[in-house]
């Protein structure tokens, strides 16, 4: 096919009786910057490690411009790990060259990356300093430019901005959008969701295992069910309930926000606001990416609750991945 | 696949990275890690030192080189007197003339002799006999004191001279009672007599075996440290995106094991060197290199195969405290045949037990260096030994690639060993 995407495709992988991933699929087109939400322990390291070949997946495969991925197709992929990875007694500069070359540059080439890398990512004065004098946020820029030295053509960053100062989440957003201009597929996992709403192109939702949400945001934004925010500062607490179809969804002061169901009438809503006294604001919106995520979580457990067997929902039930320990937050 | 390069220029060979290159990479990242290690540094000076101190201290405590006696012209005879009373001592003396008592005087004080010997004249001046007229006792001259060896030399030898003087006053002839005093002696028929053994061997064998213990008890641990610092830091997940479980486990024993080998070829090195340049290590050159040489080989075997398990054993754990647990047992037979070793060995050299686990591949390493440097093993026991412990090895290649390459991915809680042999 040769359009430098990377596909991967009804990957599934269980421990034990735990279903890690169940057929998970998406894909990313080159040139597209990709965020990969879910909650933790929904797969998402899963999928990322699998991608990388770290794990075996029991079932499926994952394909980068239309072949499956080998060892040396791999060499050409930059990872962040979720637990970030470097030797603490190594200077920045040789670290860097070191894994620069167990990705194929020559020691030459792997040397101007190193210098050019660093440079951009501010660590520049810090080329002799052993990582682990660093401060976490100067290890990240590090750790991002492991993933970056070698020139890949695709990009897995499992959640890169955690633990980032503004200034670098600014600097790390630039360059993943510079990268995806250059044509790179770039997958990230995140749990800042206004952060994932504002950069990316497409979202998936992973939730136990399986992607229960794909597509770009506006589409997902669009497709959840509308939220109504109604200003009536007389309304009792408790107006909207019994009305058909309405679900309260939050107060913020006088503010109520209702999500409508199939159905559901908003003229019904703004009489029934009326009736308490004056109405100062009254407006649908579209829910946020947040909201929406909490929709298709809060769904998903329904589902669980009617019978369908997962596991995995909620935050801390299965550990993502085999690497039990600390969940990286 | 679509470039997206802005500068970075790729191999040629596009991510085609071959095992060997890949091997030297780790191989050389783990050389250049520990040779900047501080502890590393000064363990090799320390080592260094002490075996060079050892030598010079026994030189110079031991005195086992020659000792030079001076005599005057006028007493030339006595040089060969002196001589023969050192041979039968077991001393090694060195005897020469100078012209006169003057210029051996000035020999003593130059440091060019320890003694020197002039035959007393005083007493026949004063005439208190015959005795003292024939030459029977010795001035020594000395810078300031005379070593015990010298003083029983030159006490037989004093004596010896007396005793000539007086069989030629009575008139009899000191050669001939000299050869019928010579030729009596003690014929010993020894029933079941023990083959000859060198002191300087037996020392040199439980030296090299020490060395290879104390070697290994360093260095496999380090192989342990190693692939636990990579779990820790999860710096694995990052490598083994990109290389194979096996060639960062073989990377890394390659490495440890040419910083290793090279400490112990610099102790070597310094150590026999010193021997034979003092004279302190009384074999020949030849054999001395031949023991080292076999004691390398002995220990590439030895790290080769105790680095496999270490590194396999590594692998279970995810932090370094939880270390001592998985690498007991490897330290336990590490330290058995040598404890077994030094005790058993220096009295009785051609025991039967060593001989035994000495073939066995675990201990062969550390008890064949001992036996073959005392010379006690046949040539098909260290071939036997060597034979098993090269297949005991290609074993471990599988088995601790299979635990590693399972393992090591694996953080947490420890590994049970069951599992990362089963798991795929």
């Amino acid at each position: 096919m040769g359009d430098g995407r990377l596909e991967v495709d009804a990957v599934s992988k269980r421990y034990g009786d735990v279903v890690a991933l169940d057929a998970l699929s998406f894909e990313v087109r080159a040139g597209e910057l990709f965020g990969f939400v879910g909650s933790n322990g929904a797969g998402k390291t899963t999928a990322m490690r699998i991608i990388l070949g770290v794990v075996t997946a029991d079932a499926g495969q994952v394909r980068y411009d239309g072949a499956p991925l080998t060892l040396r197709t791999r060499r050409r992929i930059g990872y962040m790990p979720e637990e970030r990875g470097l030797y603490p007694k190594m200077k920045v500069a040789e670290q860097l060259h070191y894994l620069a070359q167990l990705h194929g540059l020559g020691p030459a080439a792997a040397r101007r990356a190193v210098a050019r890398w660093t440079e951009r990512l501010g660590v520049a004065a810090r080329r002799d300093d052993e990582v682990q004098k660093l401060s976490l946020g100067n290890q990240q820029r590090v750790q991002l430019a492991a993933a970056l030295v070698h020139d890949p053509v695709v990009l897995v960053l499992d959640e890169p901005f955690s633990g980032l100062d503004p200034v670098a989440v600014d600097v790390m957003s630039e360059v993943l959008r510079e990268r995806r201009a250059a044509g790179v597929p770039v997958v990230f996992s995140s749990h800042q969701l206004d952060l994932v709403e504002r950069l990316c192109d497409r979202v998936g939702i992973v939730r136990a295992g399986r992607m229960v949400a794909c597509g770009p945001v506006d589409e997902l934004r669009a497709g959840g069910g509308g939220r109504l925010v109604v200003d009536a500062p007389d309304a009792p607490a408790g107006w909207a309930d019994g009305l058909a179809g309405v679900r309260v969804r939050g107060r913020d002061g006088s503010r109520t926000v209702l999500e409508l169901g199939p159905g559901a009438d908003d003229q019904a809503v703004l009489r029934a606001a009326l009736a308490s006294g004056p109405v100062r604001e009254f407006h649908p919106r579209r829910p946020s990416l947040g909201e929406l995520f909490r929709d298709v979580v809060r769904a998903g457990d329904d589902v669980v609750g009617a019978g369908d067997r997962v596991v995995g929902d909620g935050d801390d039930v299965v550990s993502d991945g085999d690497l039990v320990g600390a969940d990286g937050e | 696949m679509p470039t997206v390069n802005e500068g970075a220029e790729r191999d040629e060979r596009d991510g085609e990275l071959g095992a060997g290159r890949v091997l030297r990479l780790v191989a050389g990242r783990e050389i250049g890690t520990r040779l900047r290690s501080r502890a590393f540094q000064i363990t090799t000076a320390l080592f260094v030192v002490a075996i060079a101190a050892s030598v010079l201290v026994t030189t110079a405590v031991g005195g086992s080189s020659a000792q030079r006696v001076g005599v005057t012209a006028v007493d030339g005879t006595q040089a060969a007197a002196i001589g023969a009373a050192a041979r039968s001592l077991d001393a090694d003396v060195e005897v020469r003339t100078y012209a006169d008592a003057a210029a051996g005087r000035q020999a003593v004080l130059d440091g060019d002799i320890d003694a020197l010997v002039l035959v007393a004249p005083a007493a026949a001046e004063v005439g208190a006999g015959g005795v003292g007229a024939t030459g029977g006792g010795y001035r020594v001259v000395v810078d300031s004191d005379l070593g015990d060896s010298l003083t029983s030399v030159l006490t037989v030898a004093a004596r010896q001279a007396a005793l000539e003087g007086q069989i030629s006053a009575l008139g009899g002839d000191p050669a001939t009672v000299g050869r019928a005093v010579a030729s009596a002696g003690v014929a010993v028929t020894a029933l079941r007599p023990q083959p000859e053994r060198d002191a300087a061997r037996l020392v040199l064998g439980l030296l090299a075996g020490g060395l290879i213990y104390i070697s290994l008890l360093i260095f496999g641990p380090v192989v342990a440290q190693s692939v636990i610092e990579e779990k820790t830091s999860r710096v694995v997940e990052l490598l083994l995106a990109v290389i194979r479980p096996w060639q960062l486990m073989a990377g890394k024993v390659v490495g440890i094991g040419v910083v290793a080998l090279g400490q112990l070829v610099l102790i070597g090195v310094v150590g026999v060197g010193l021997g034979l340049a003092t004279g302190e290590l009384d074999i020949p050159a030849g054999v001395a290199v031949g023991s080292v040489a076999l004691a390398l080989l002995w220990y590439l075997v030895g790290f080769t195969m105790y680095a496999l398990m270490f590194a396999a054993a590594g692998a279970l754990v995810s932090r370094q405290e939880d270390a001592g647990g998985v690498t007991a047992p490897m330290i336990a037979t590490i330290l058995i045949p040598y404890v077994l070793g030094i005790s058993v060995l220096p009295s009785s050299p051609d025991s039967g037990l060593i001989l035994t686990l000495a073939i066995i591949p675990l201990f062969a390493p550390i008890l064949m260096p001992m036996v073959i440097g005392i010379g006690s093993a046949a040539v098909w026991q260290v071939l036997l030994a060597l034979a098993l412990t090269l297949a005991w090895i290609a074993v471990l290649v599988w088995l601790a690639g299979r635990v590693y390459g399972n393992a090591v991915k694996r953080s947490g809680t420890r590994v049970a060993l069951r599992d990362a042999l089963r798991a795929a």
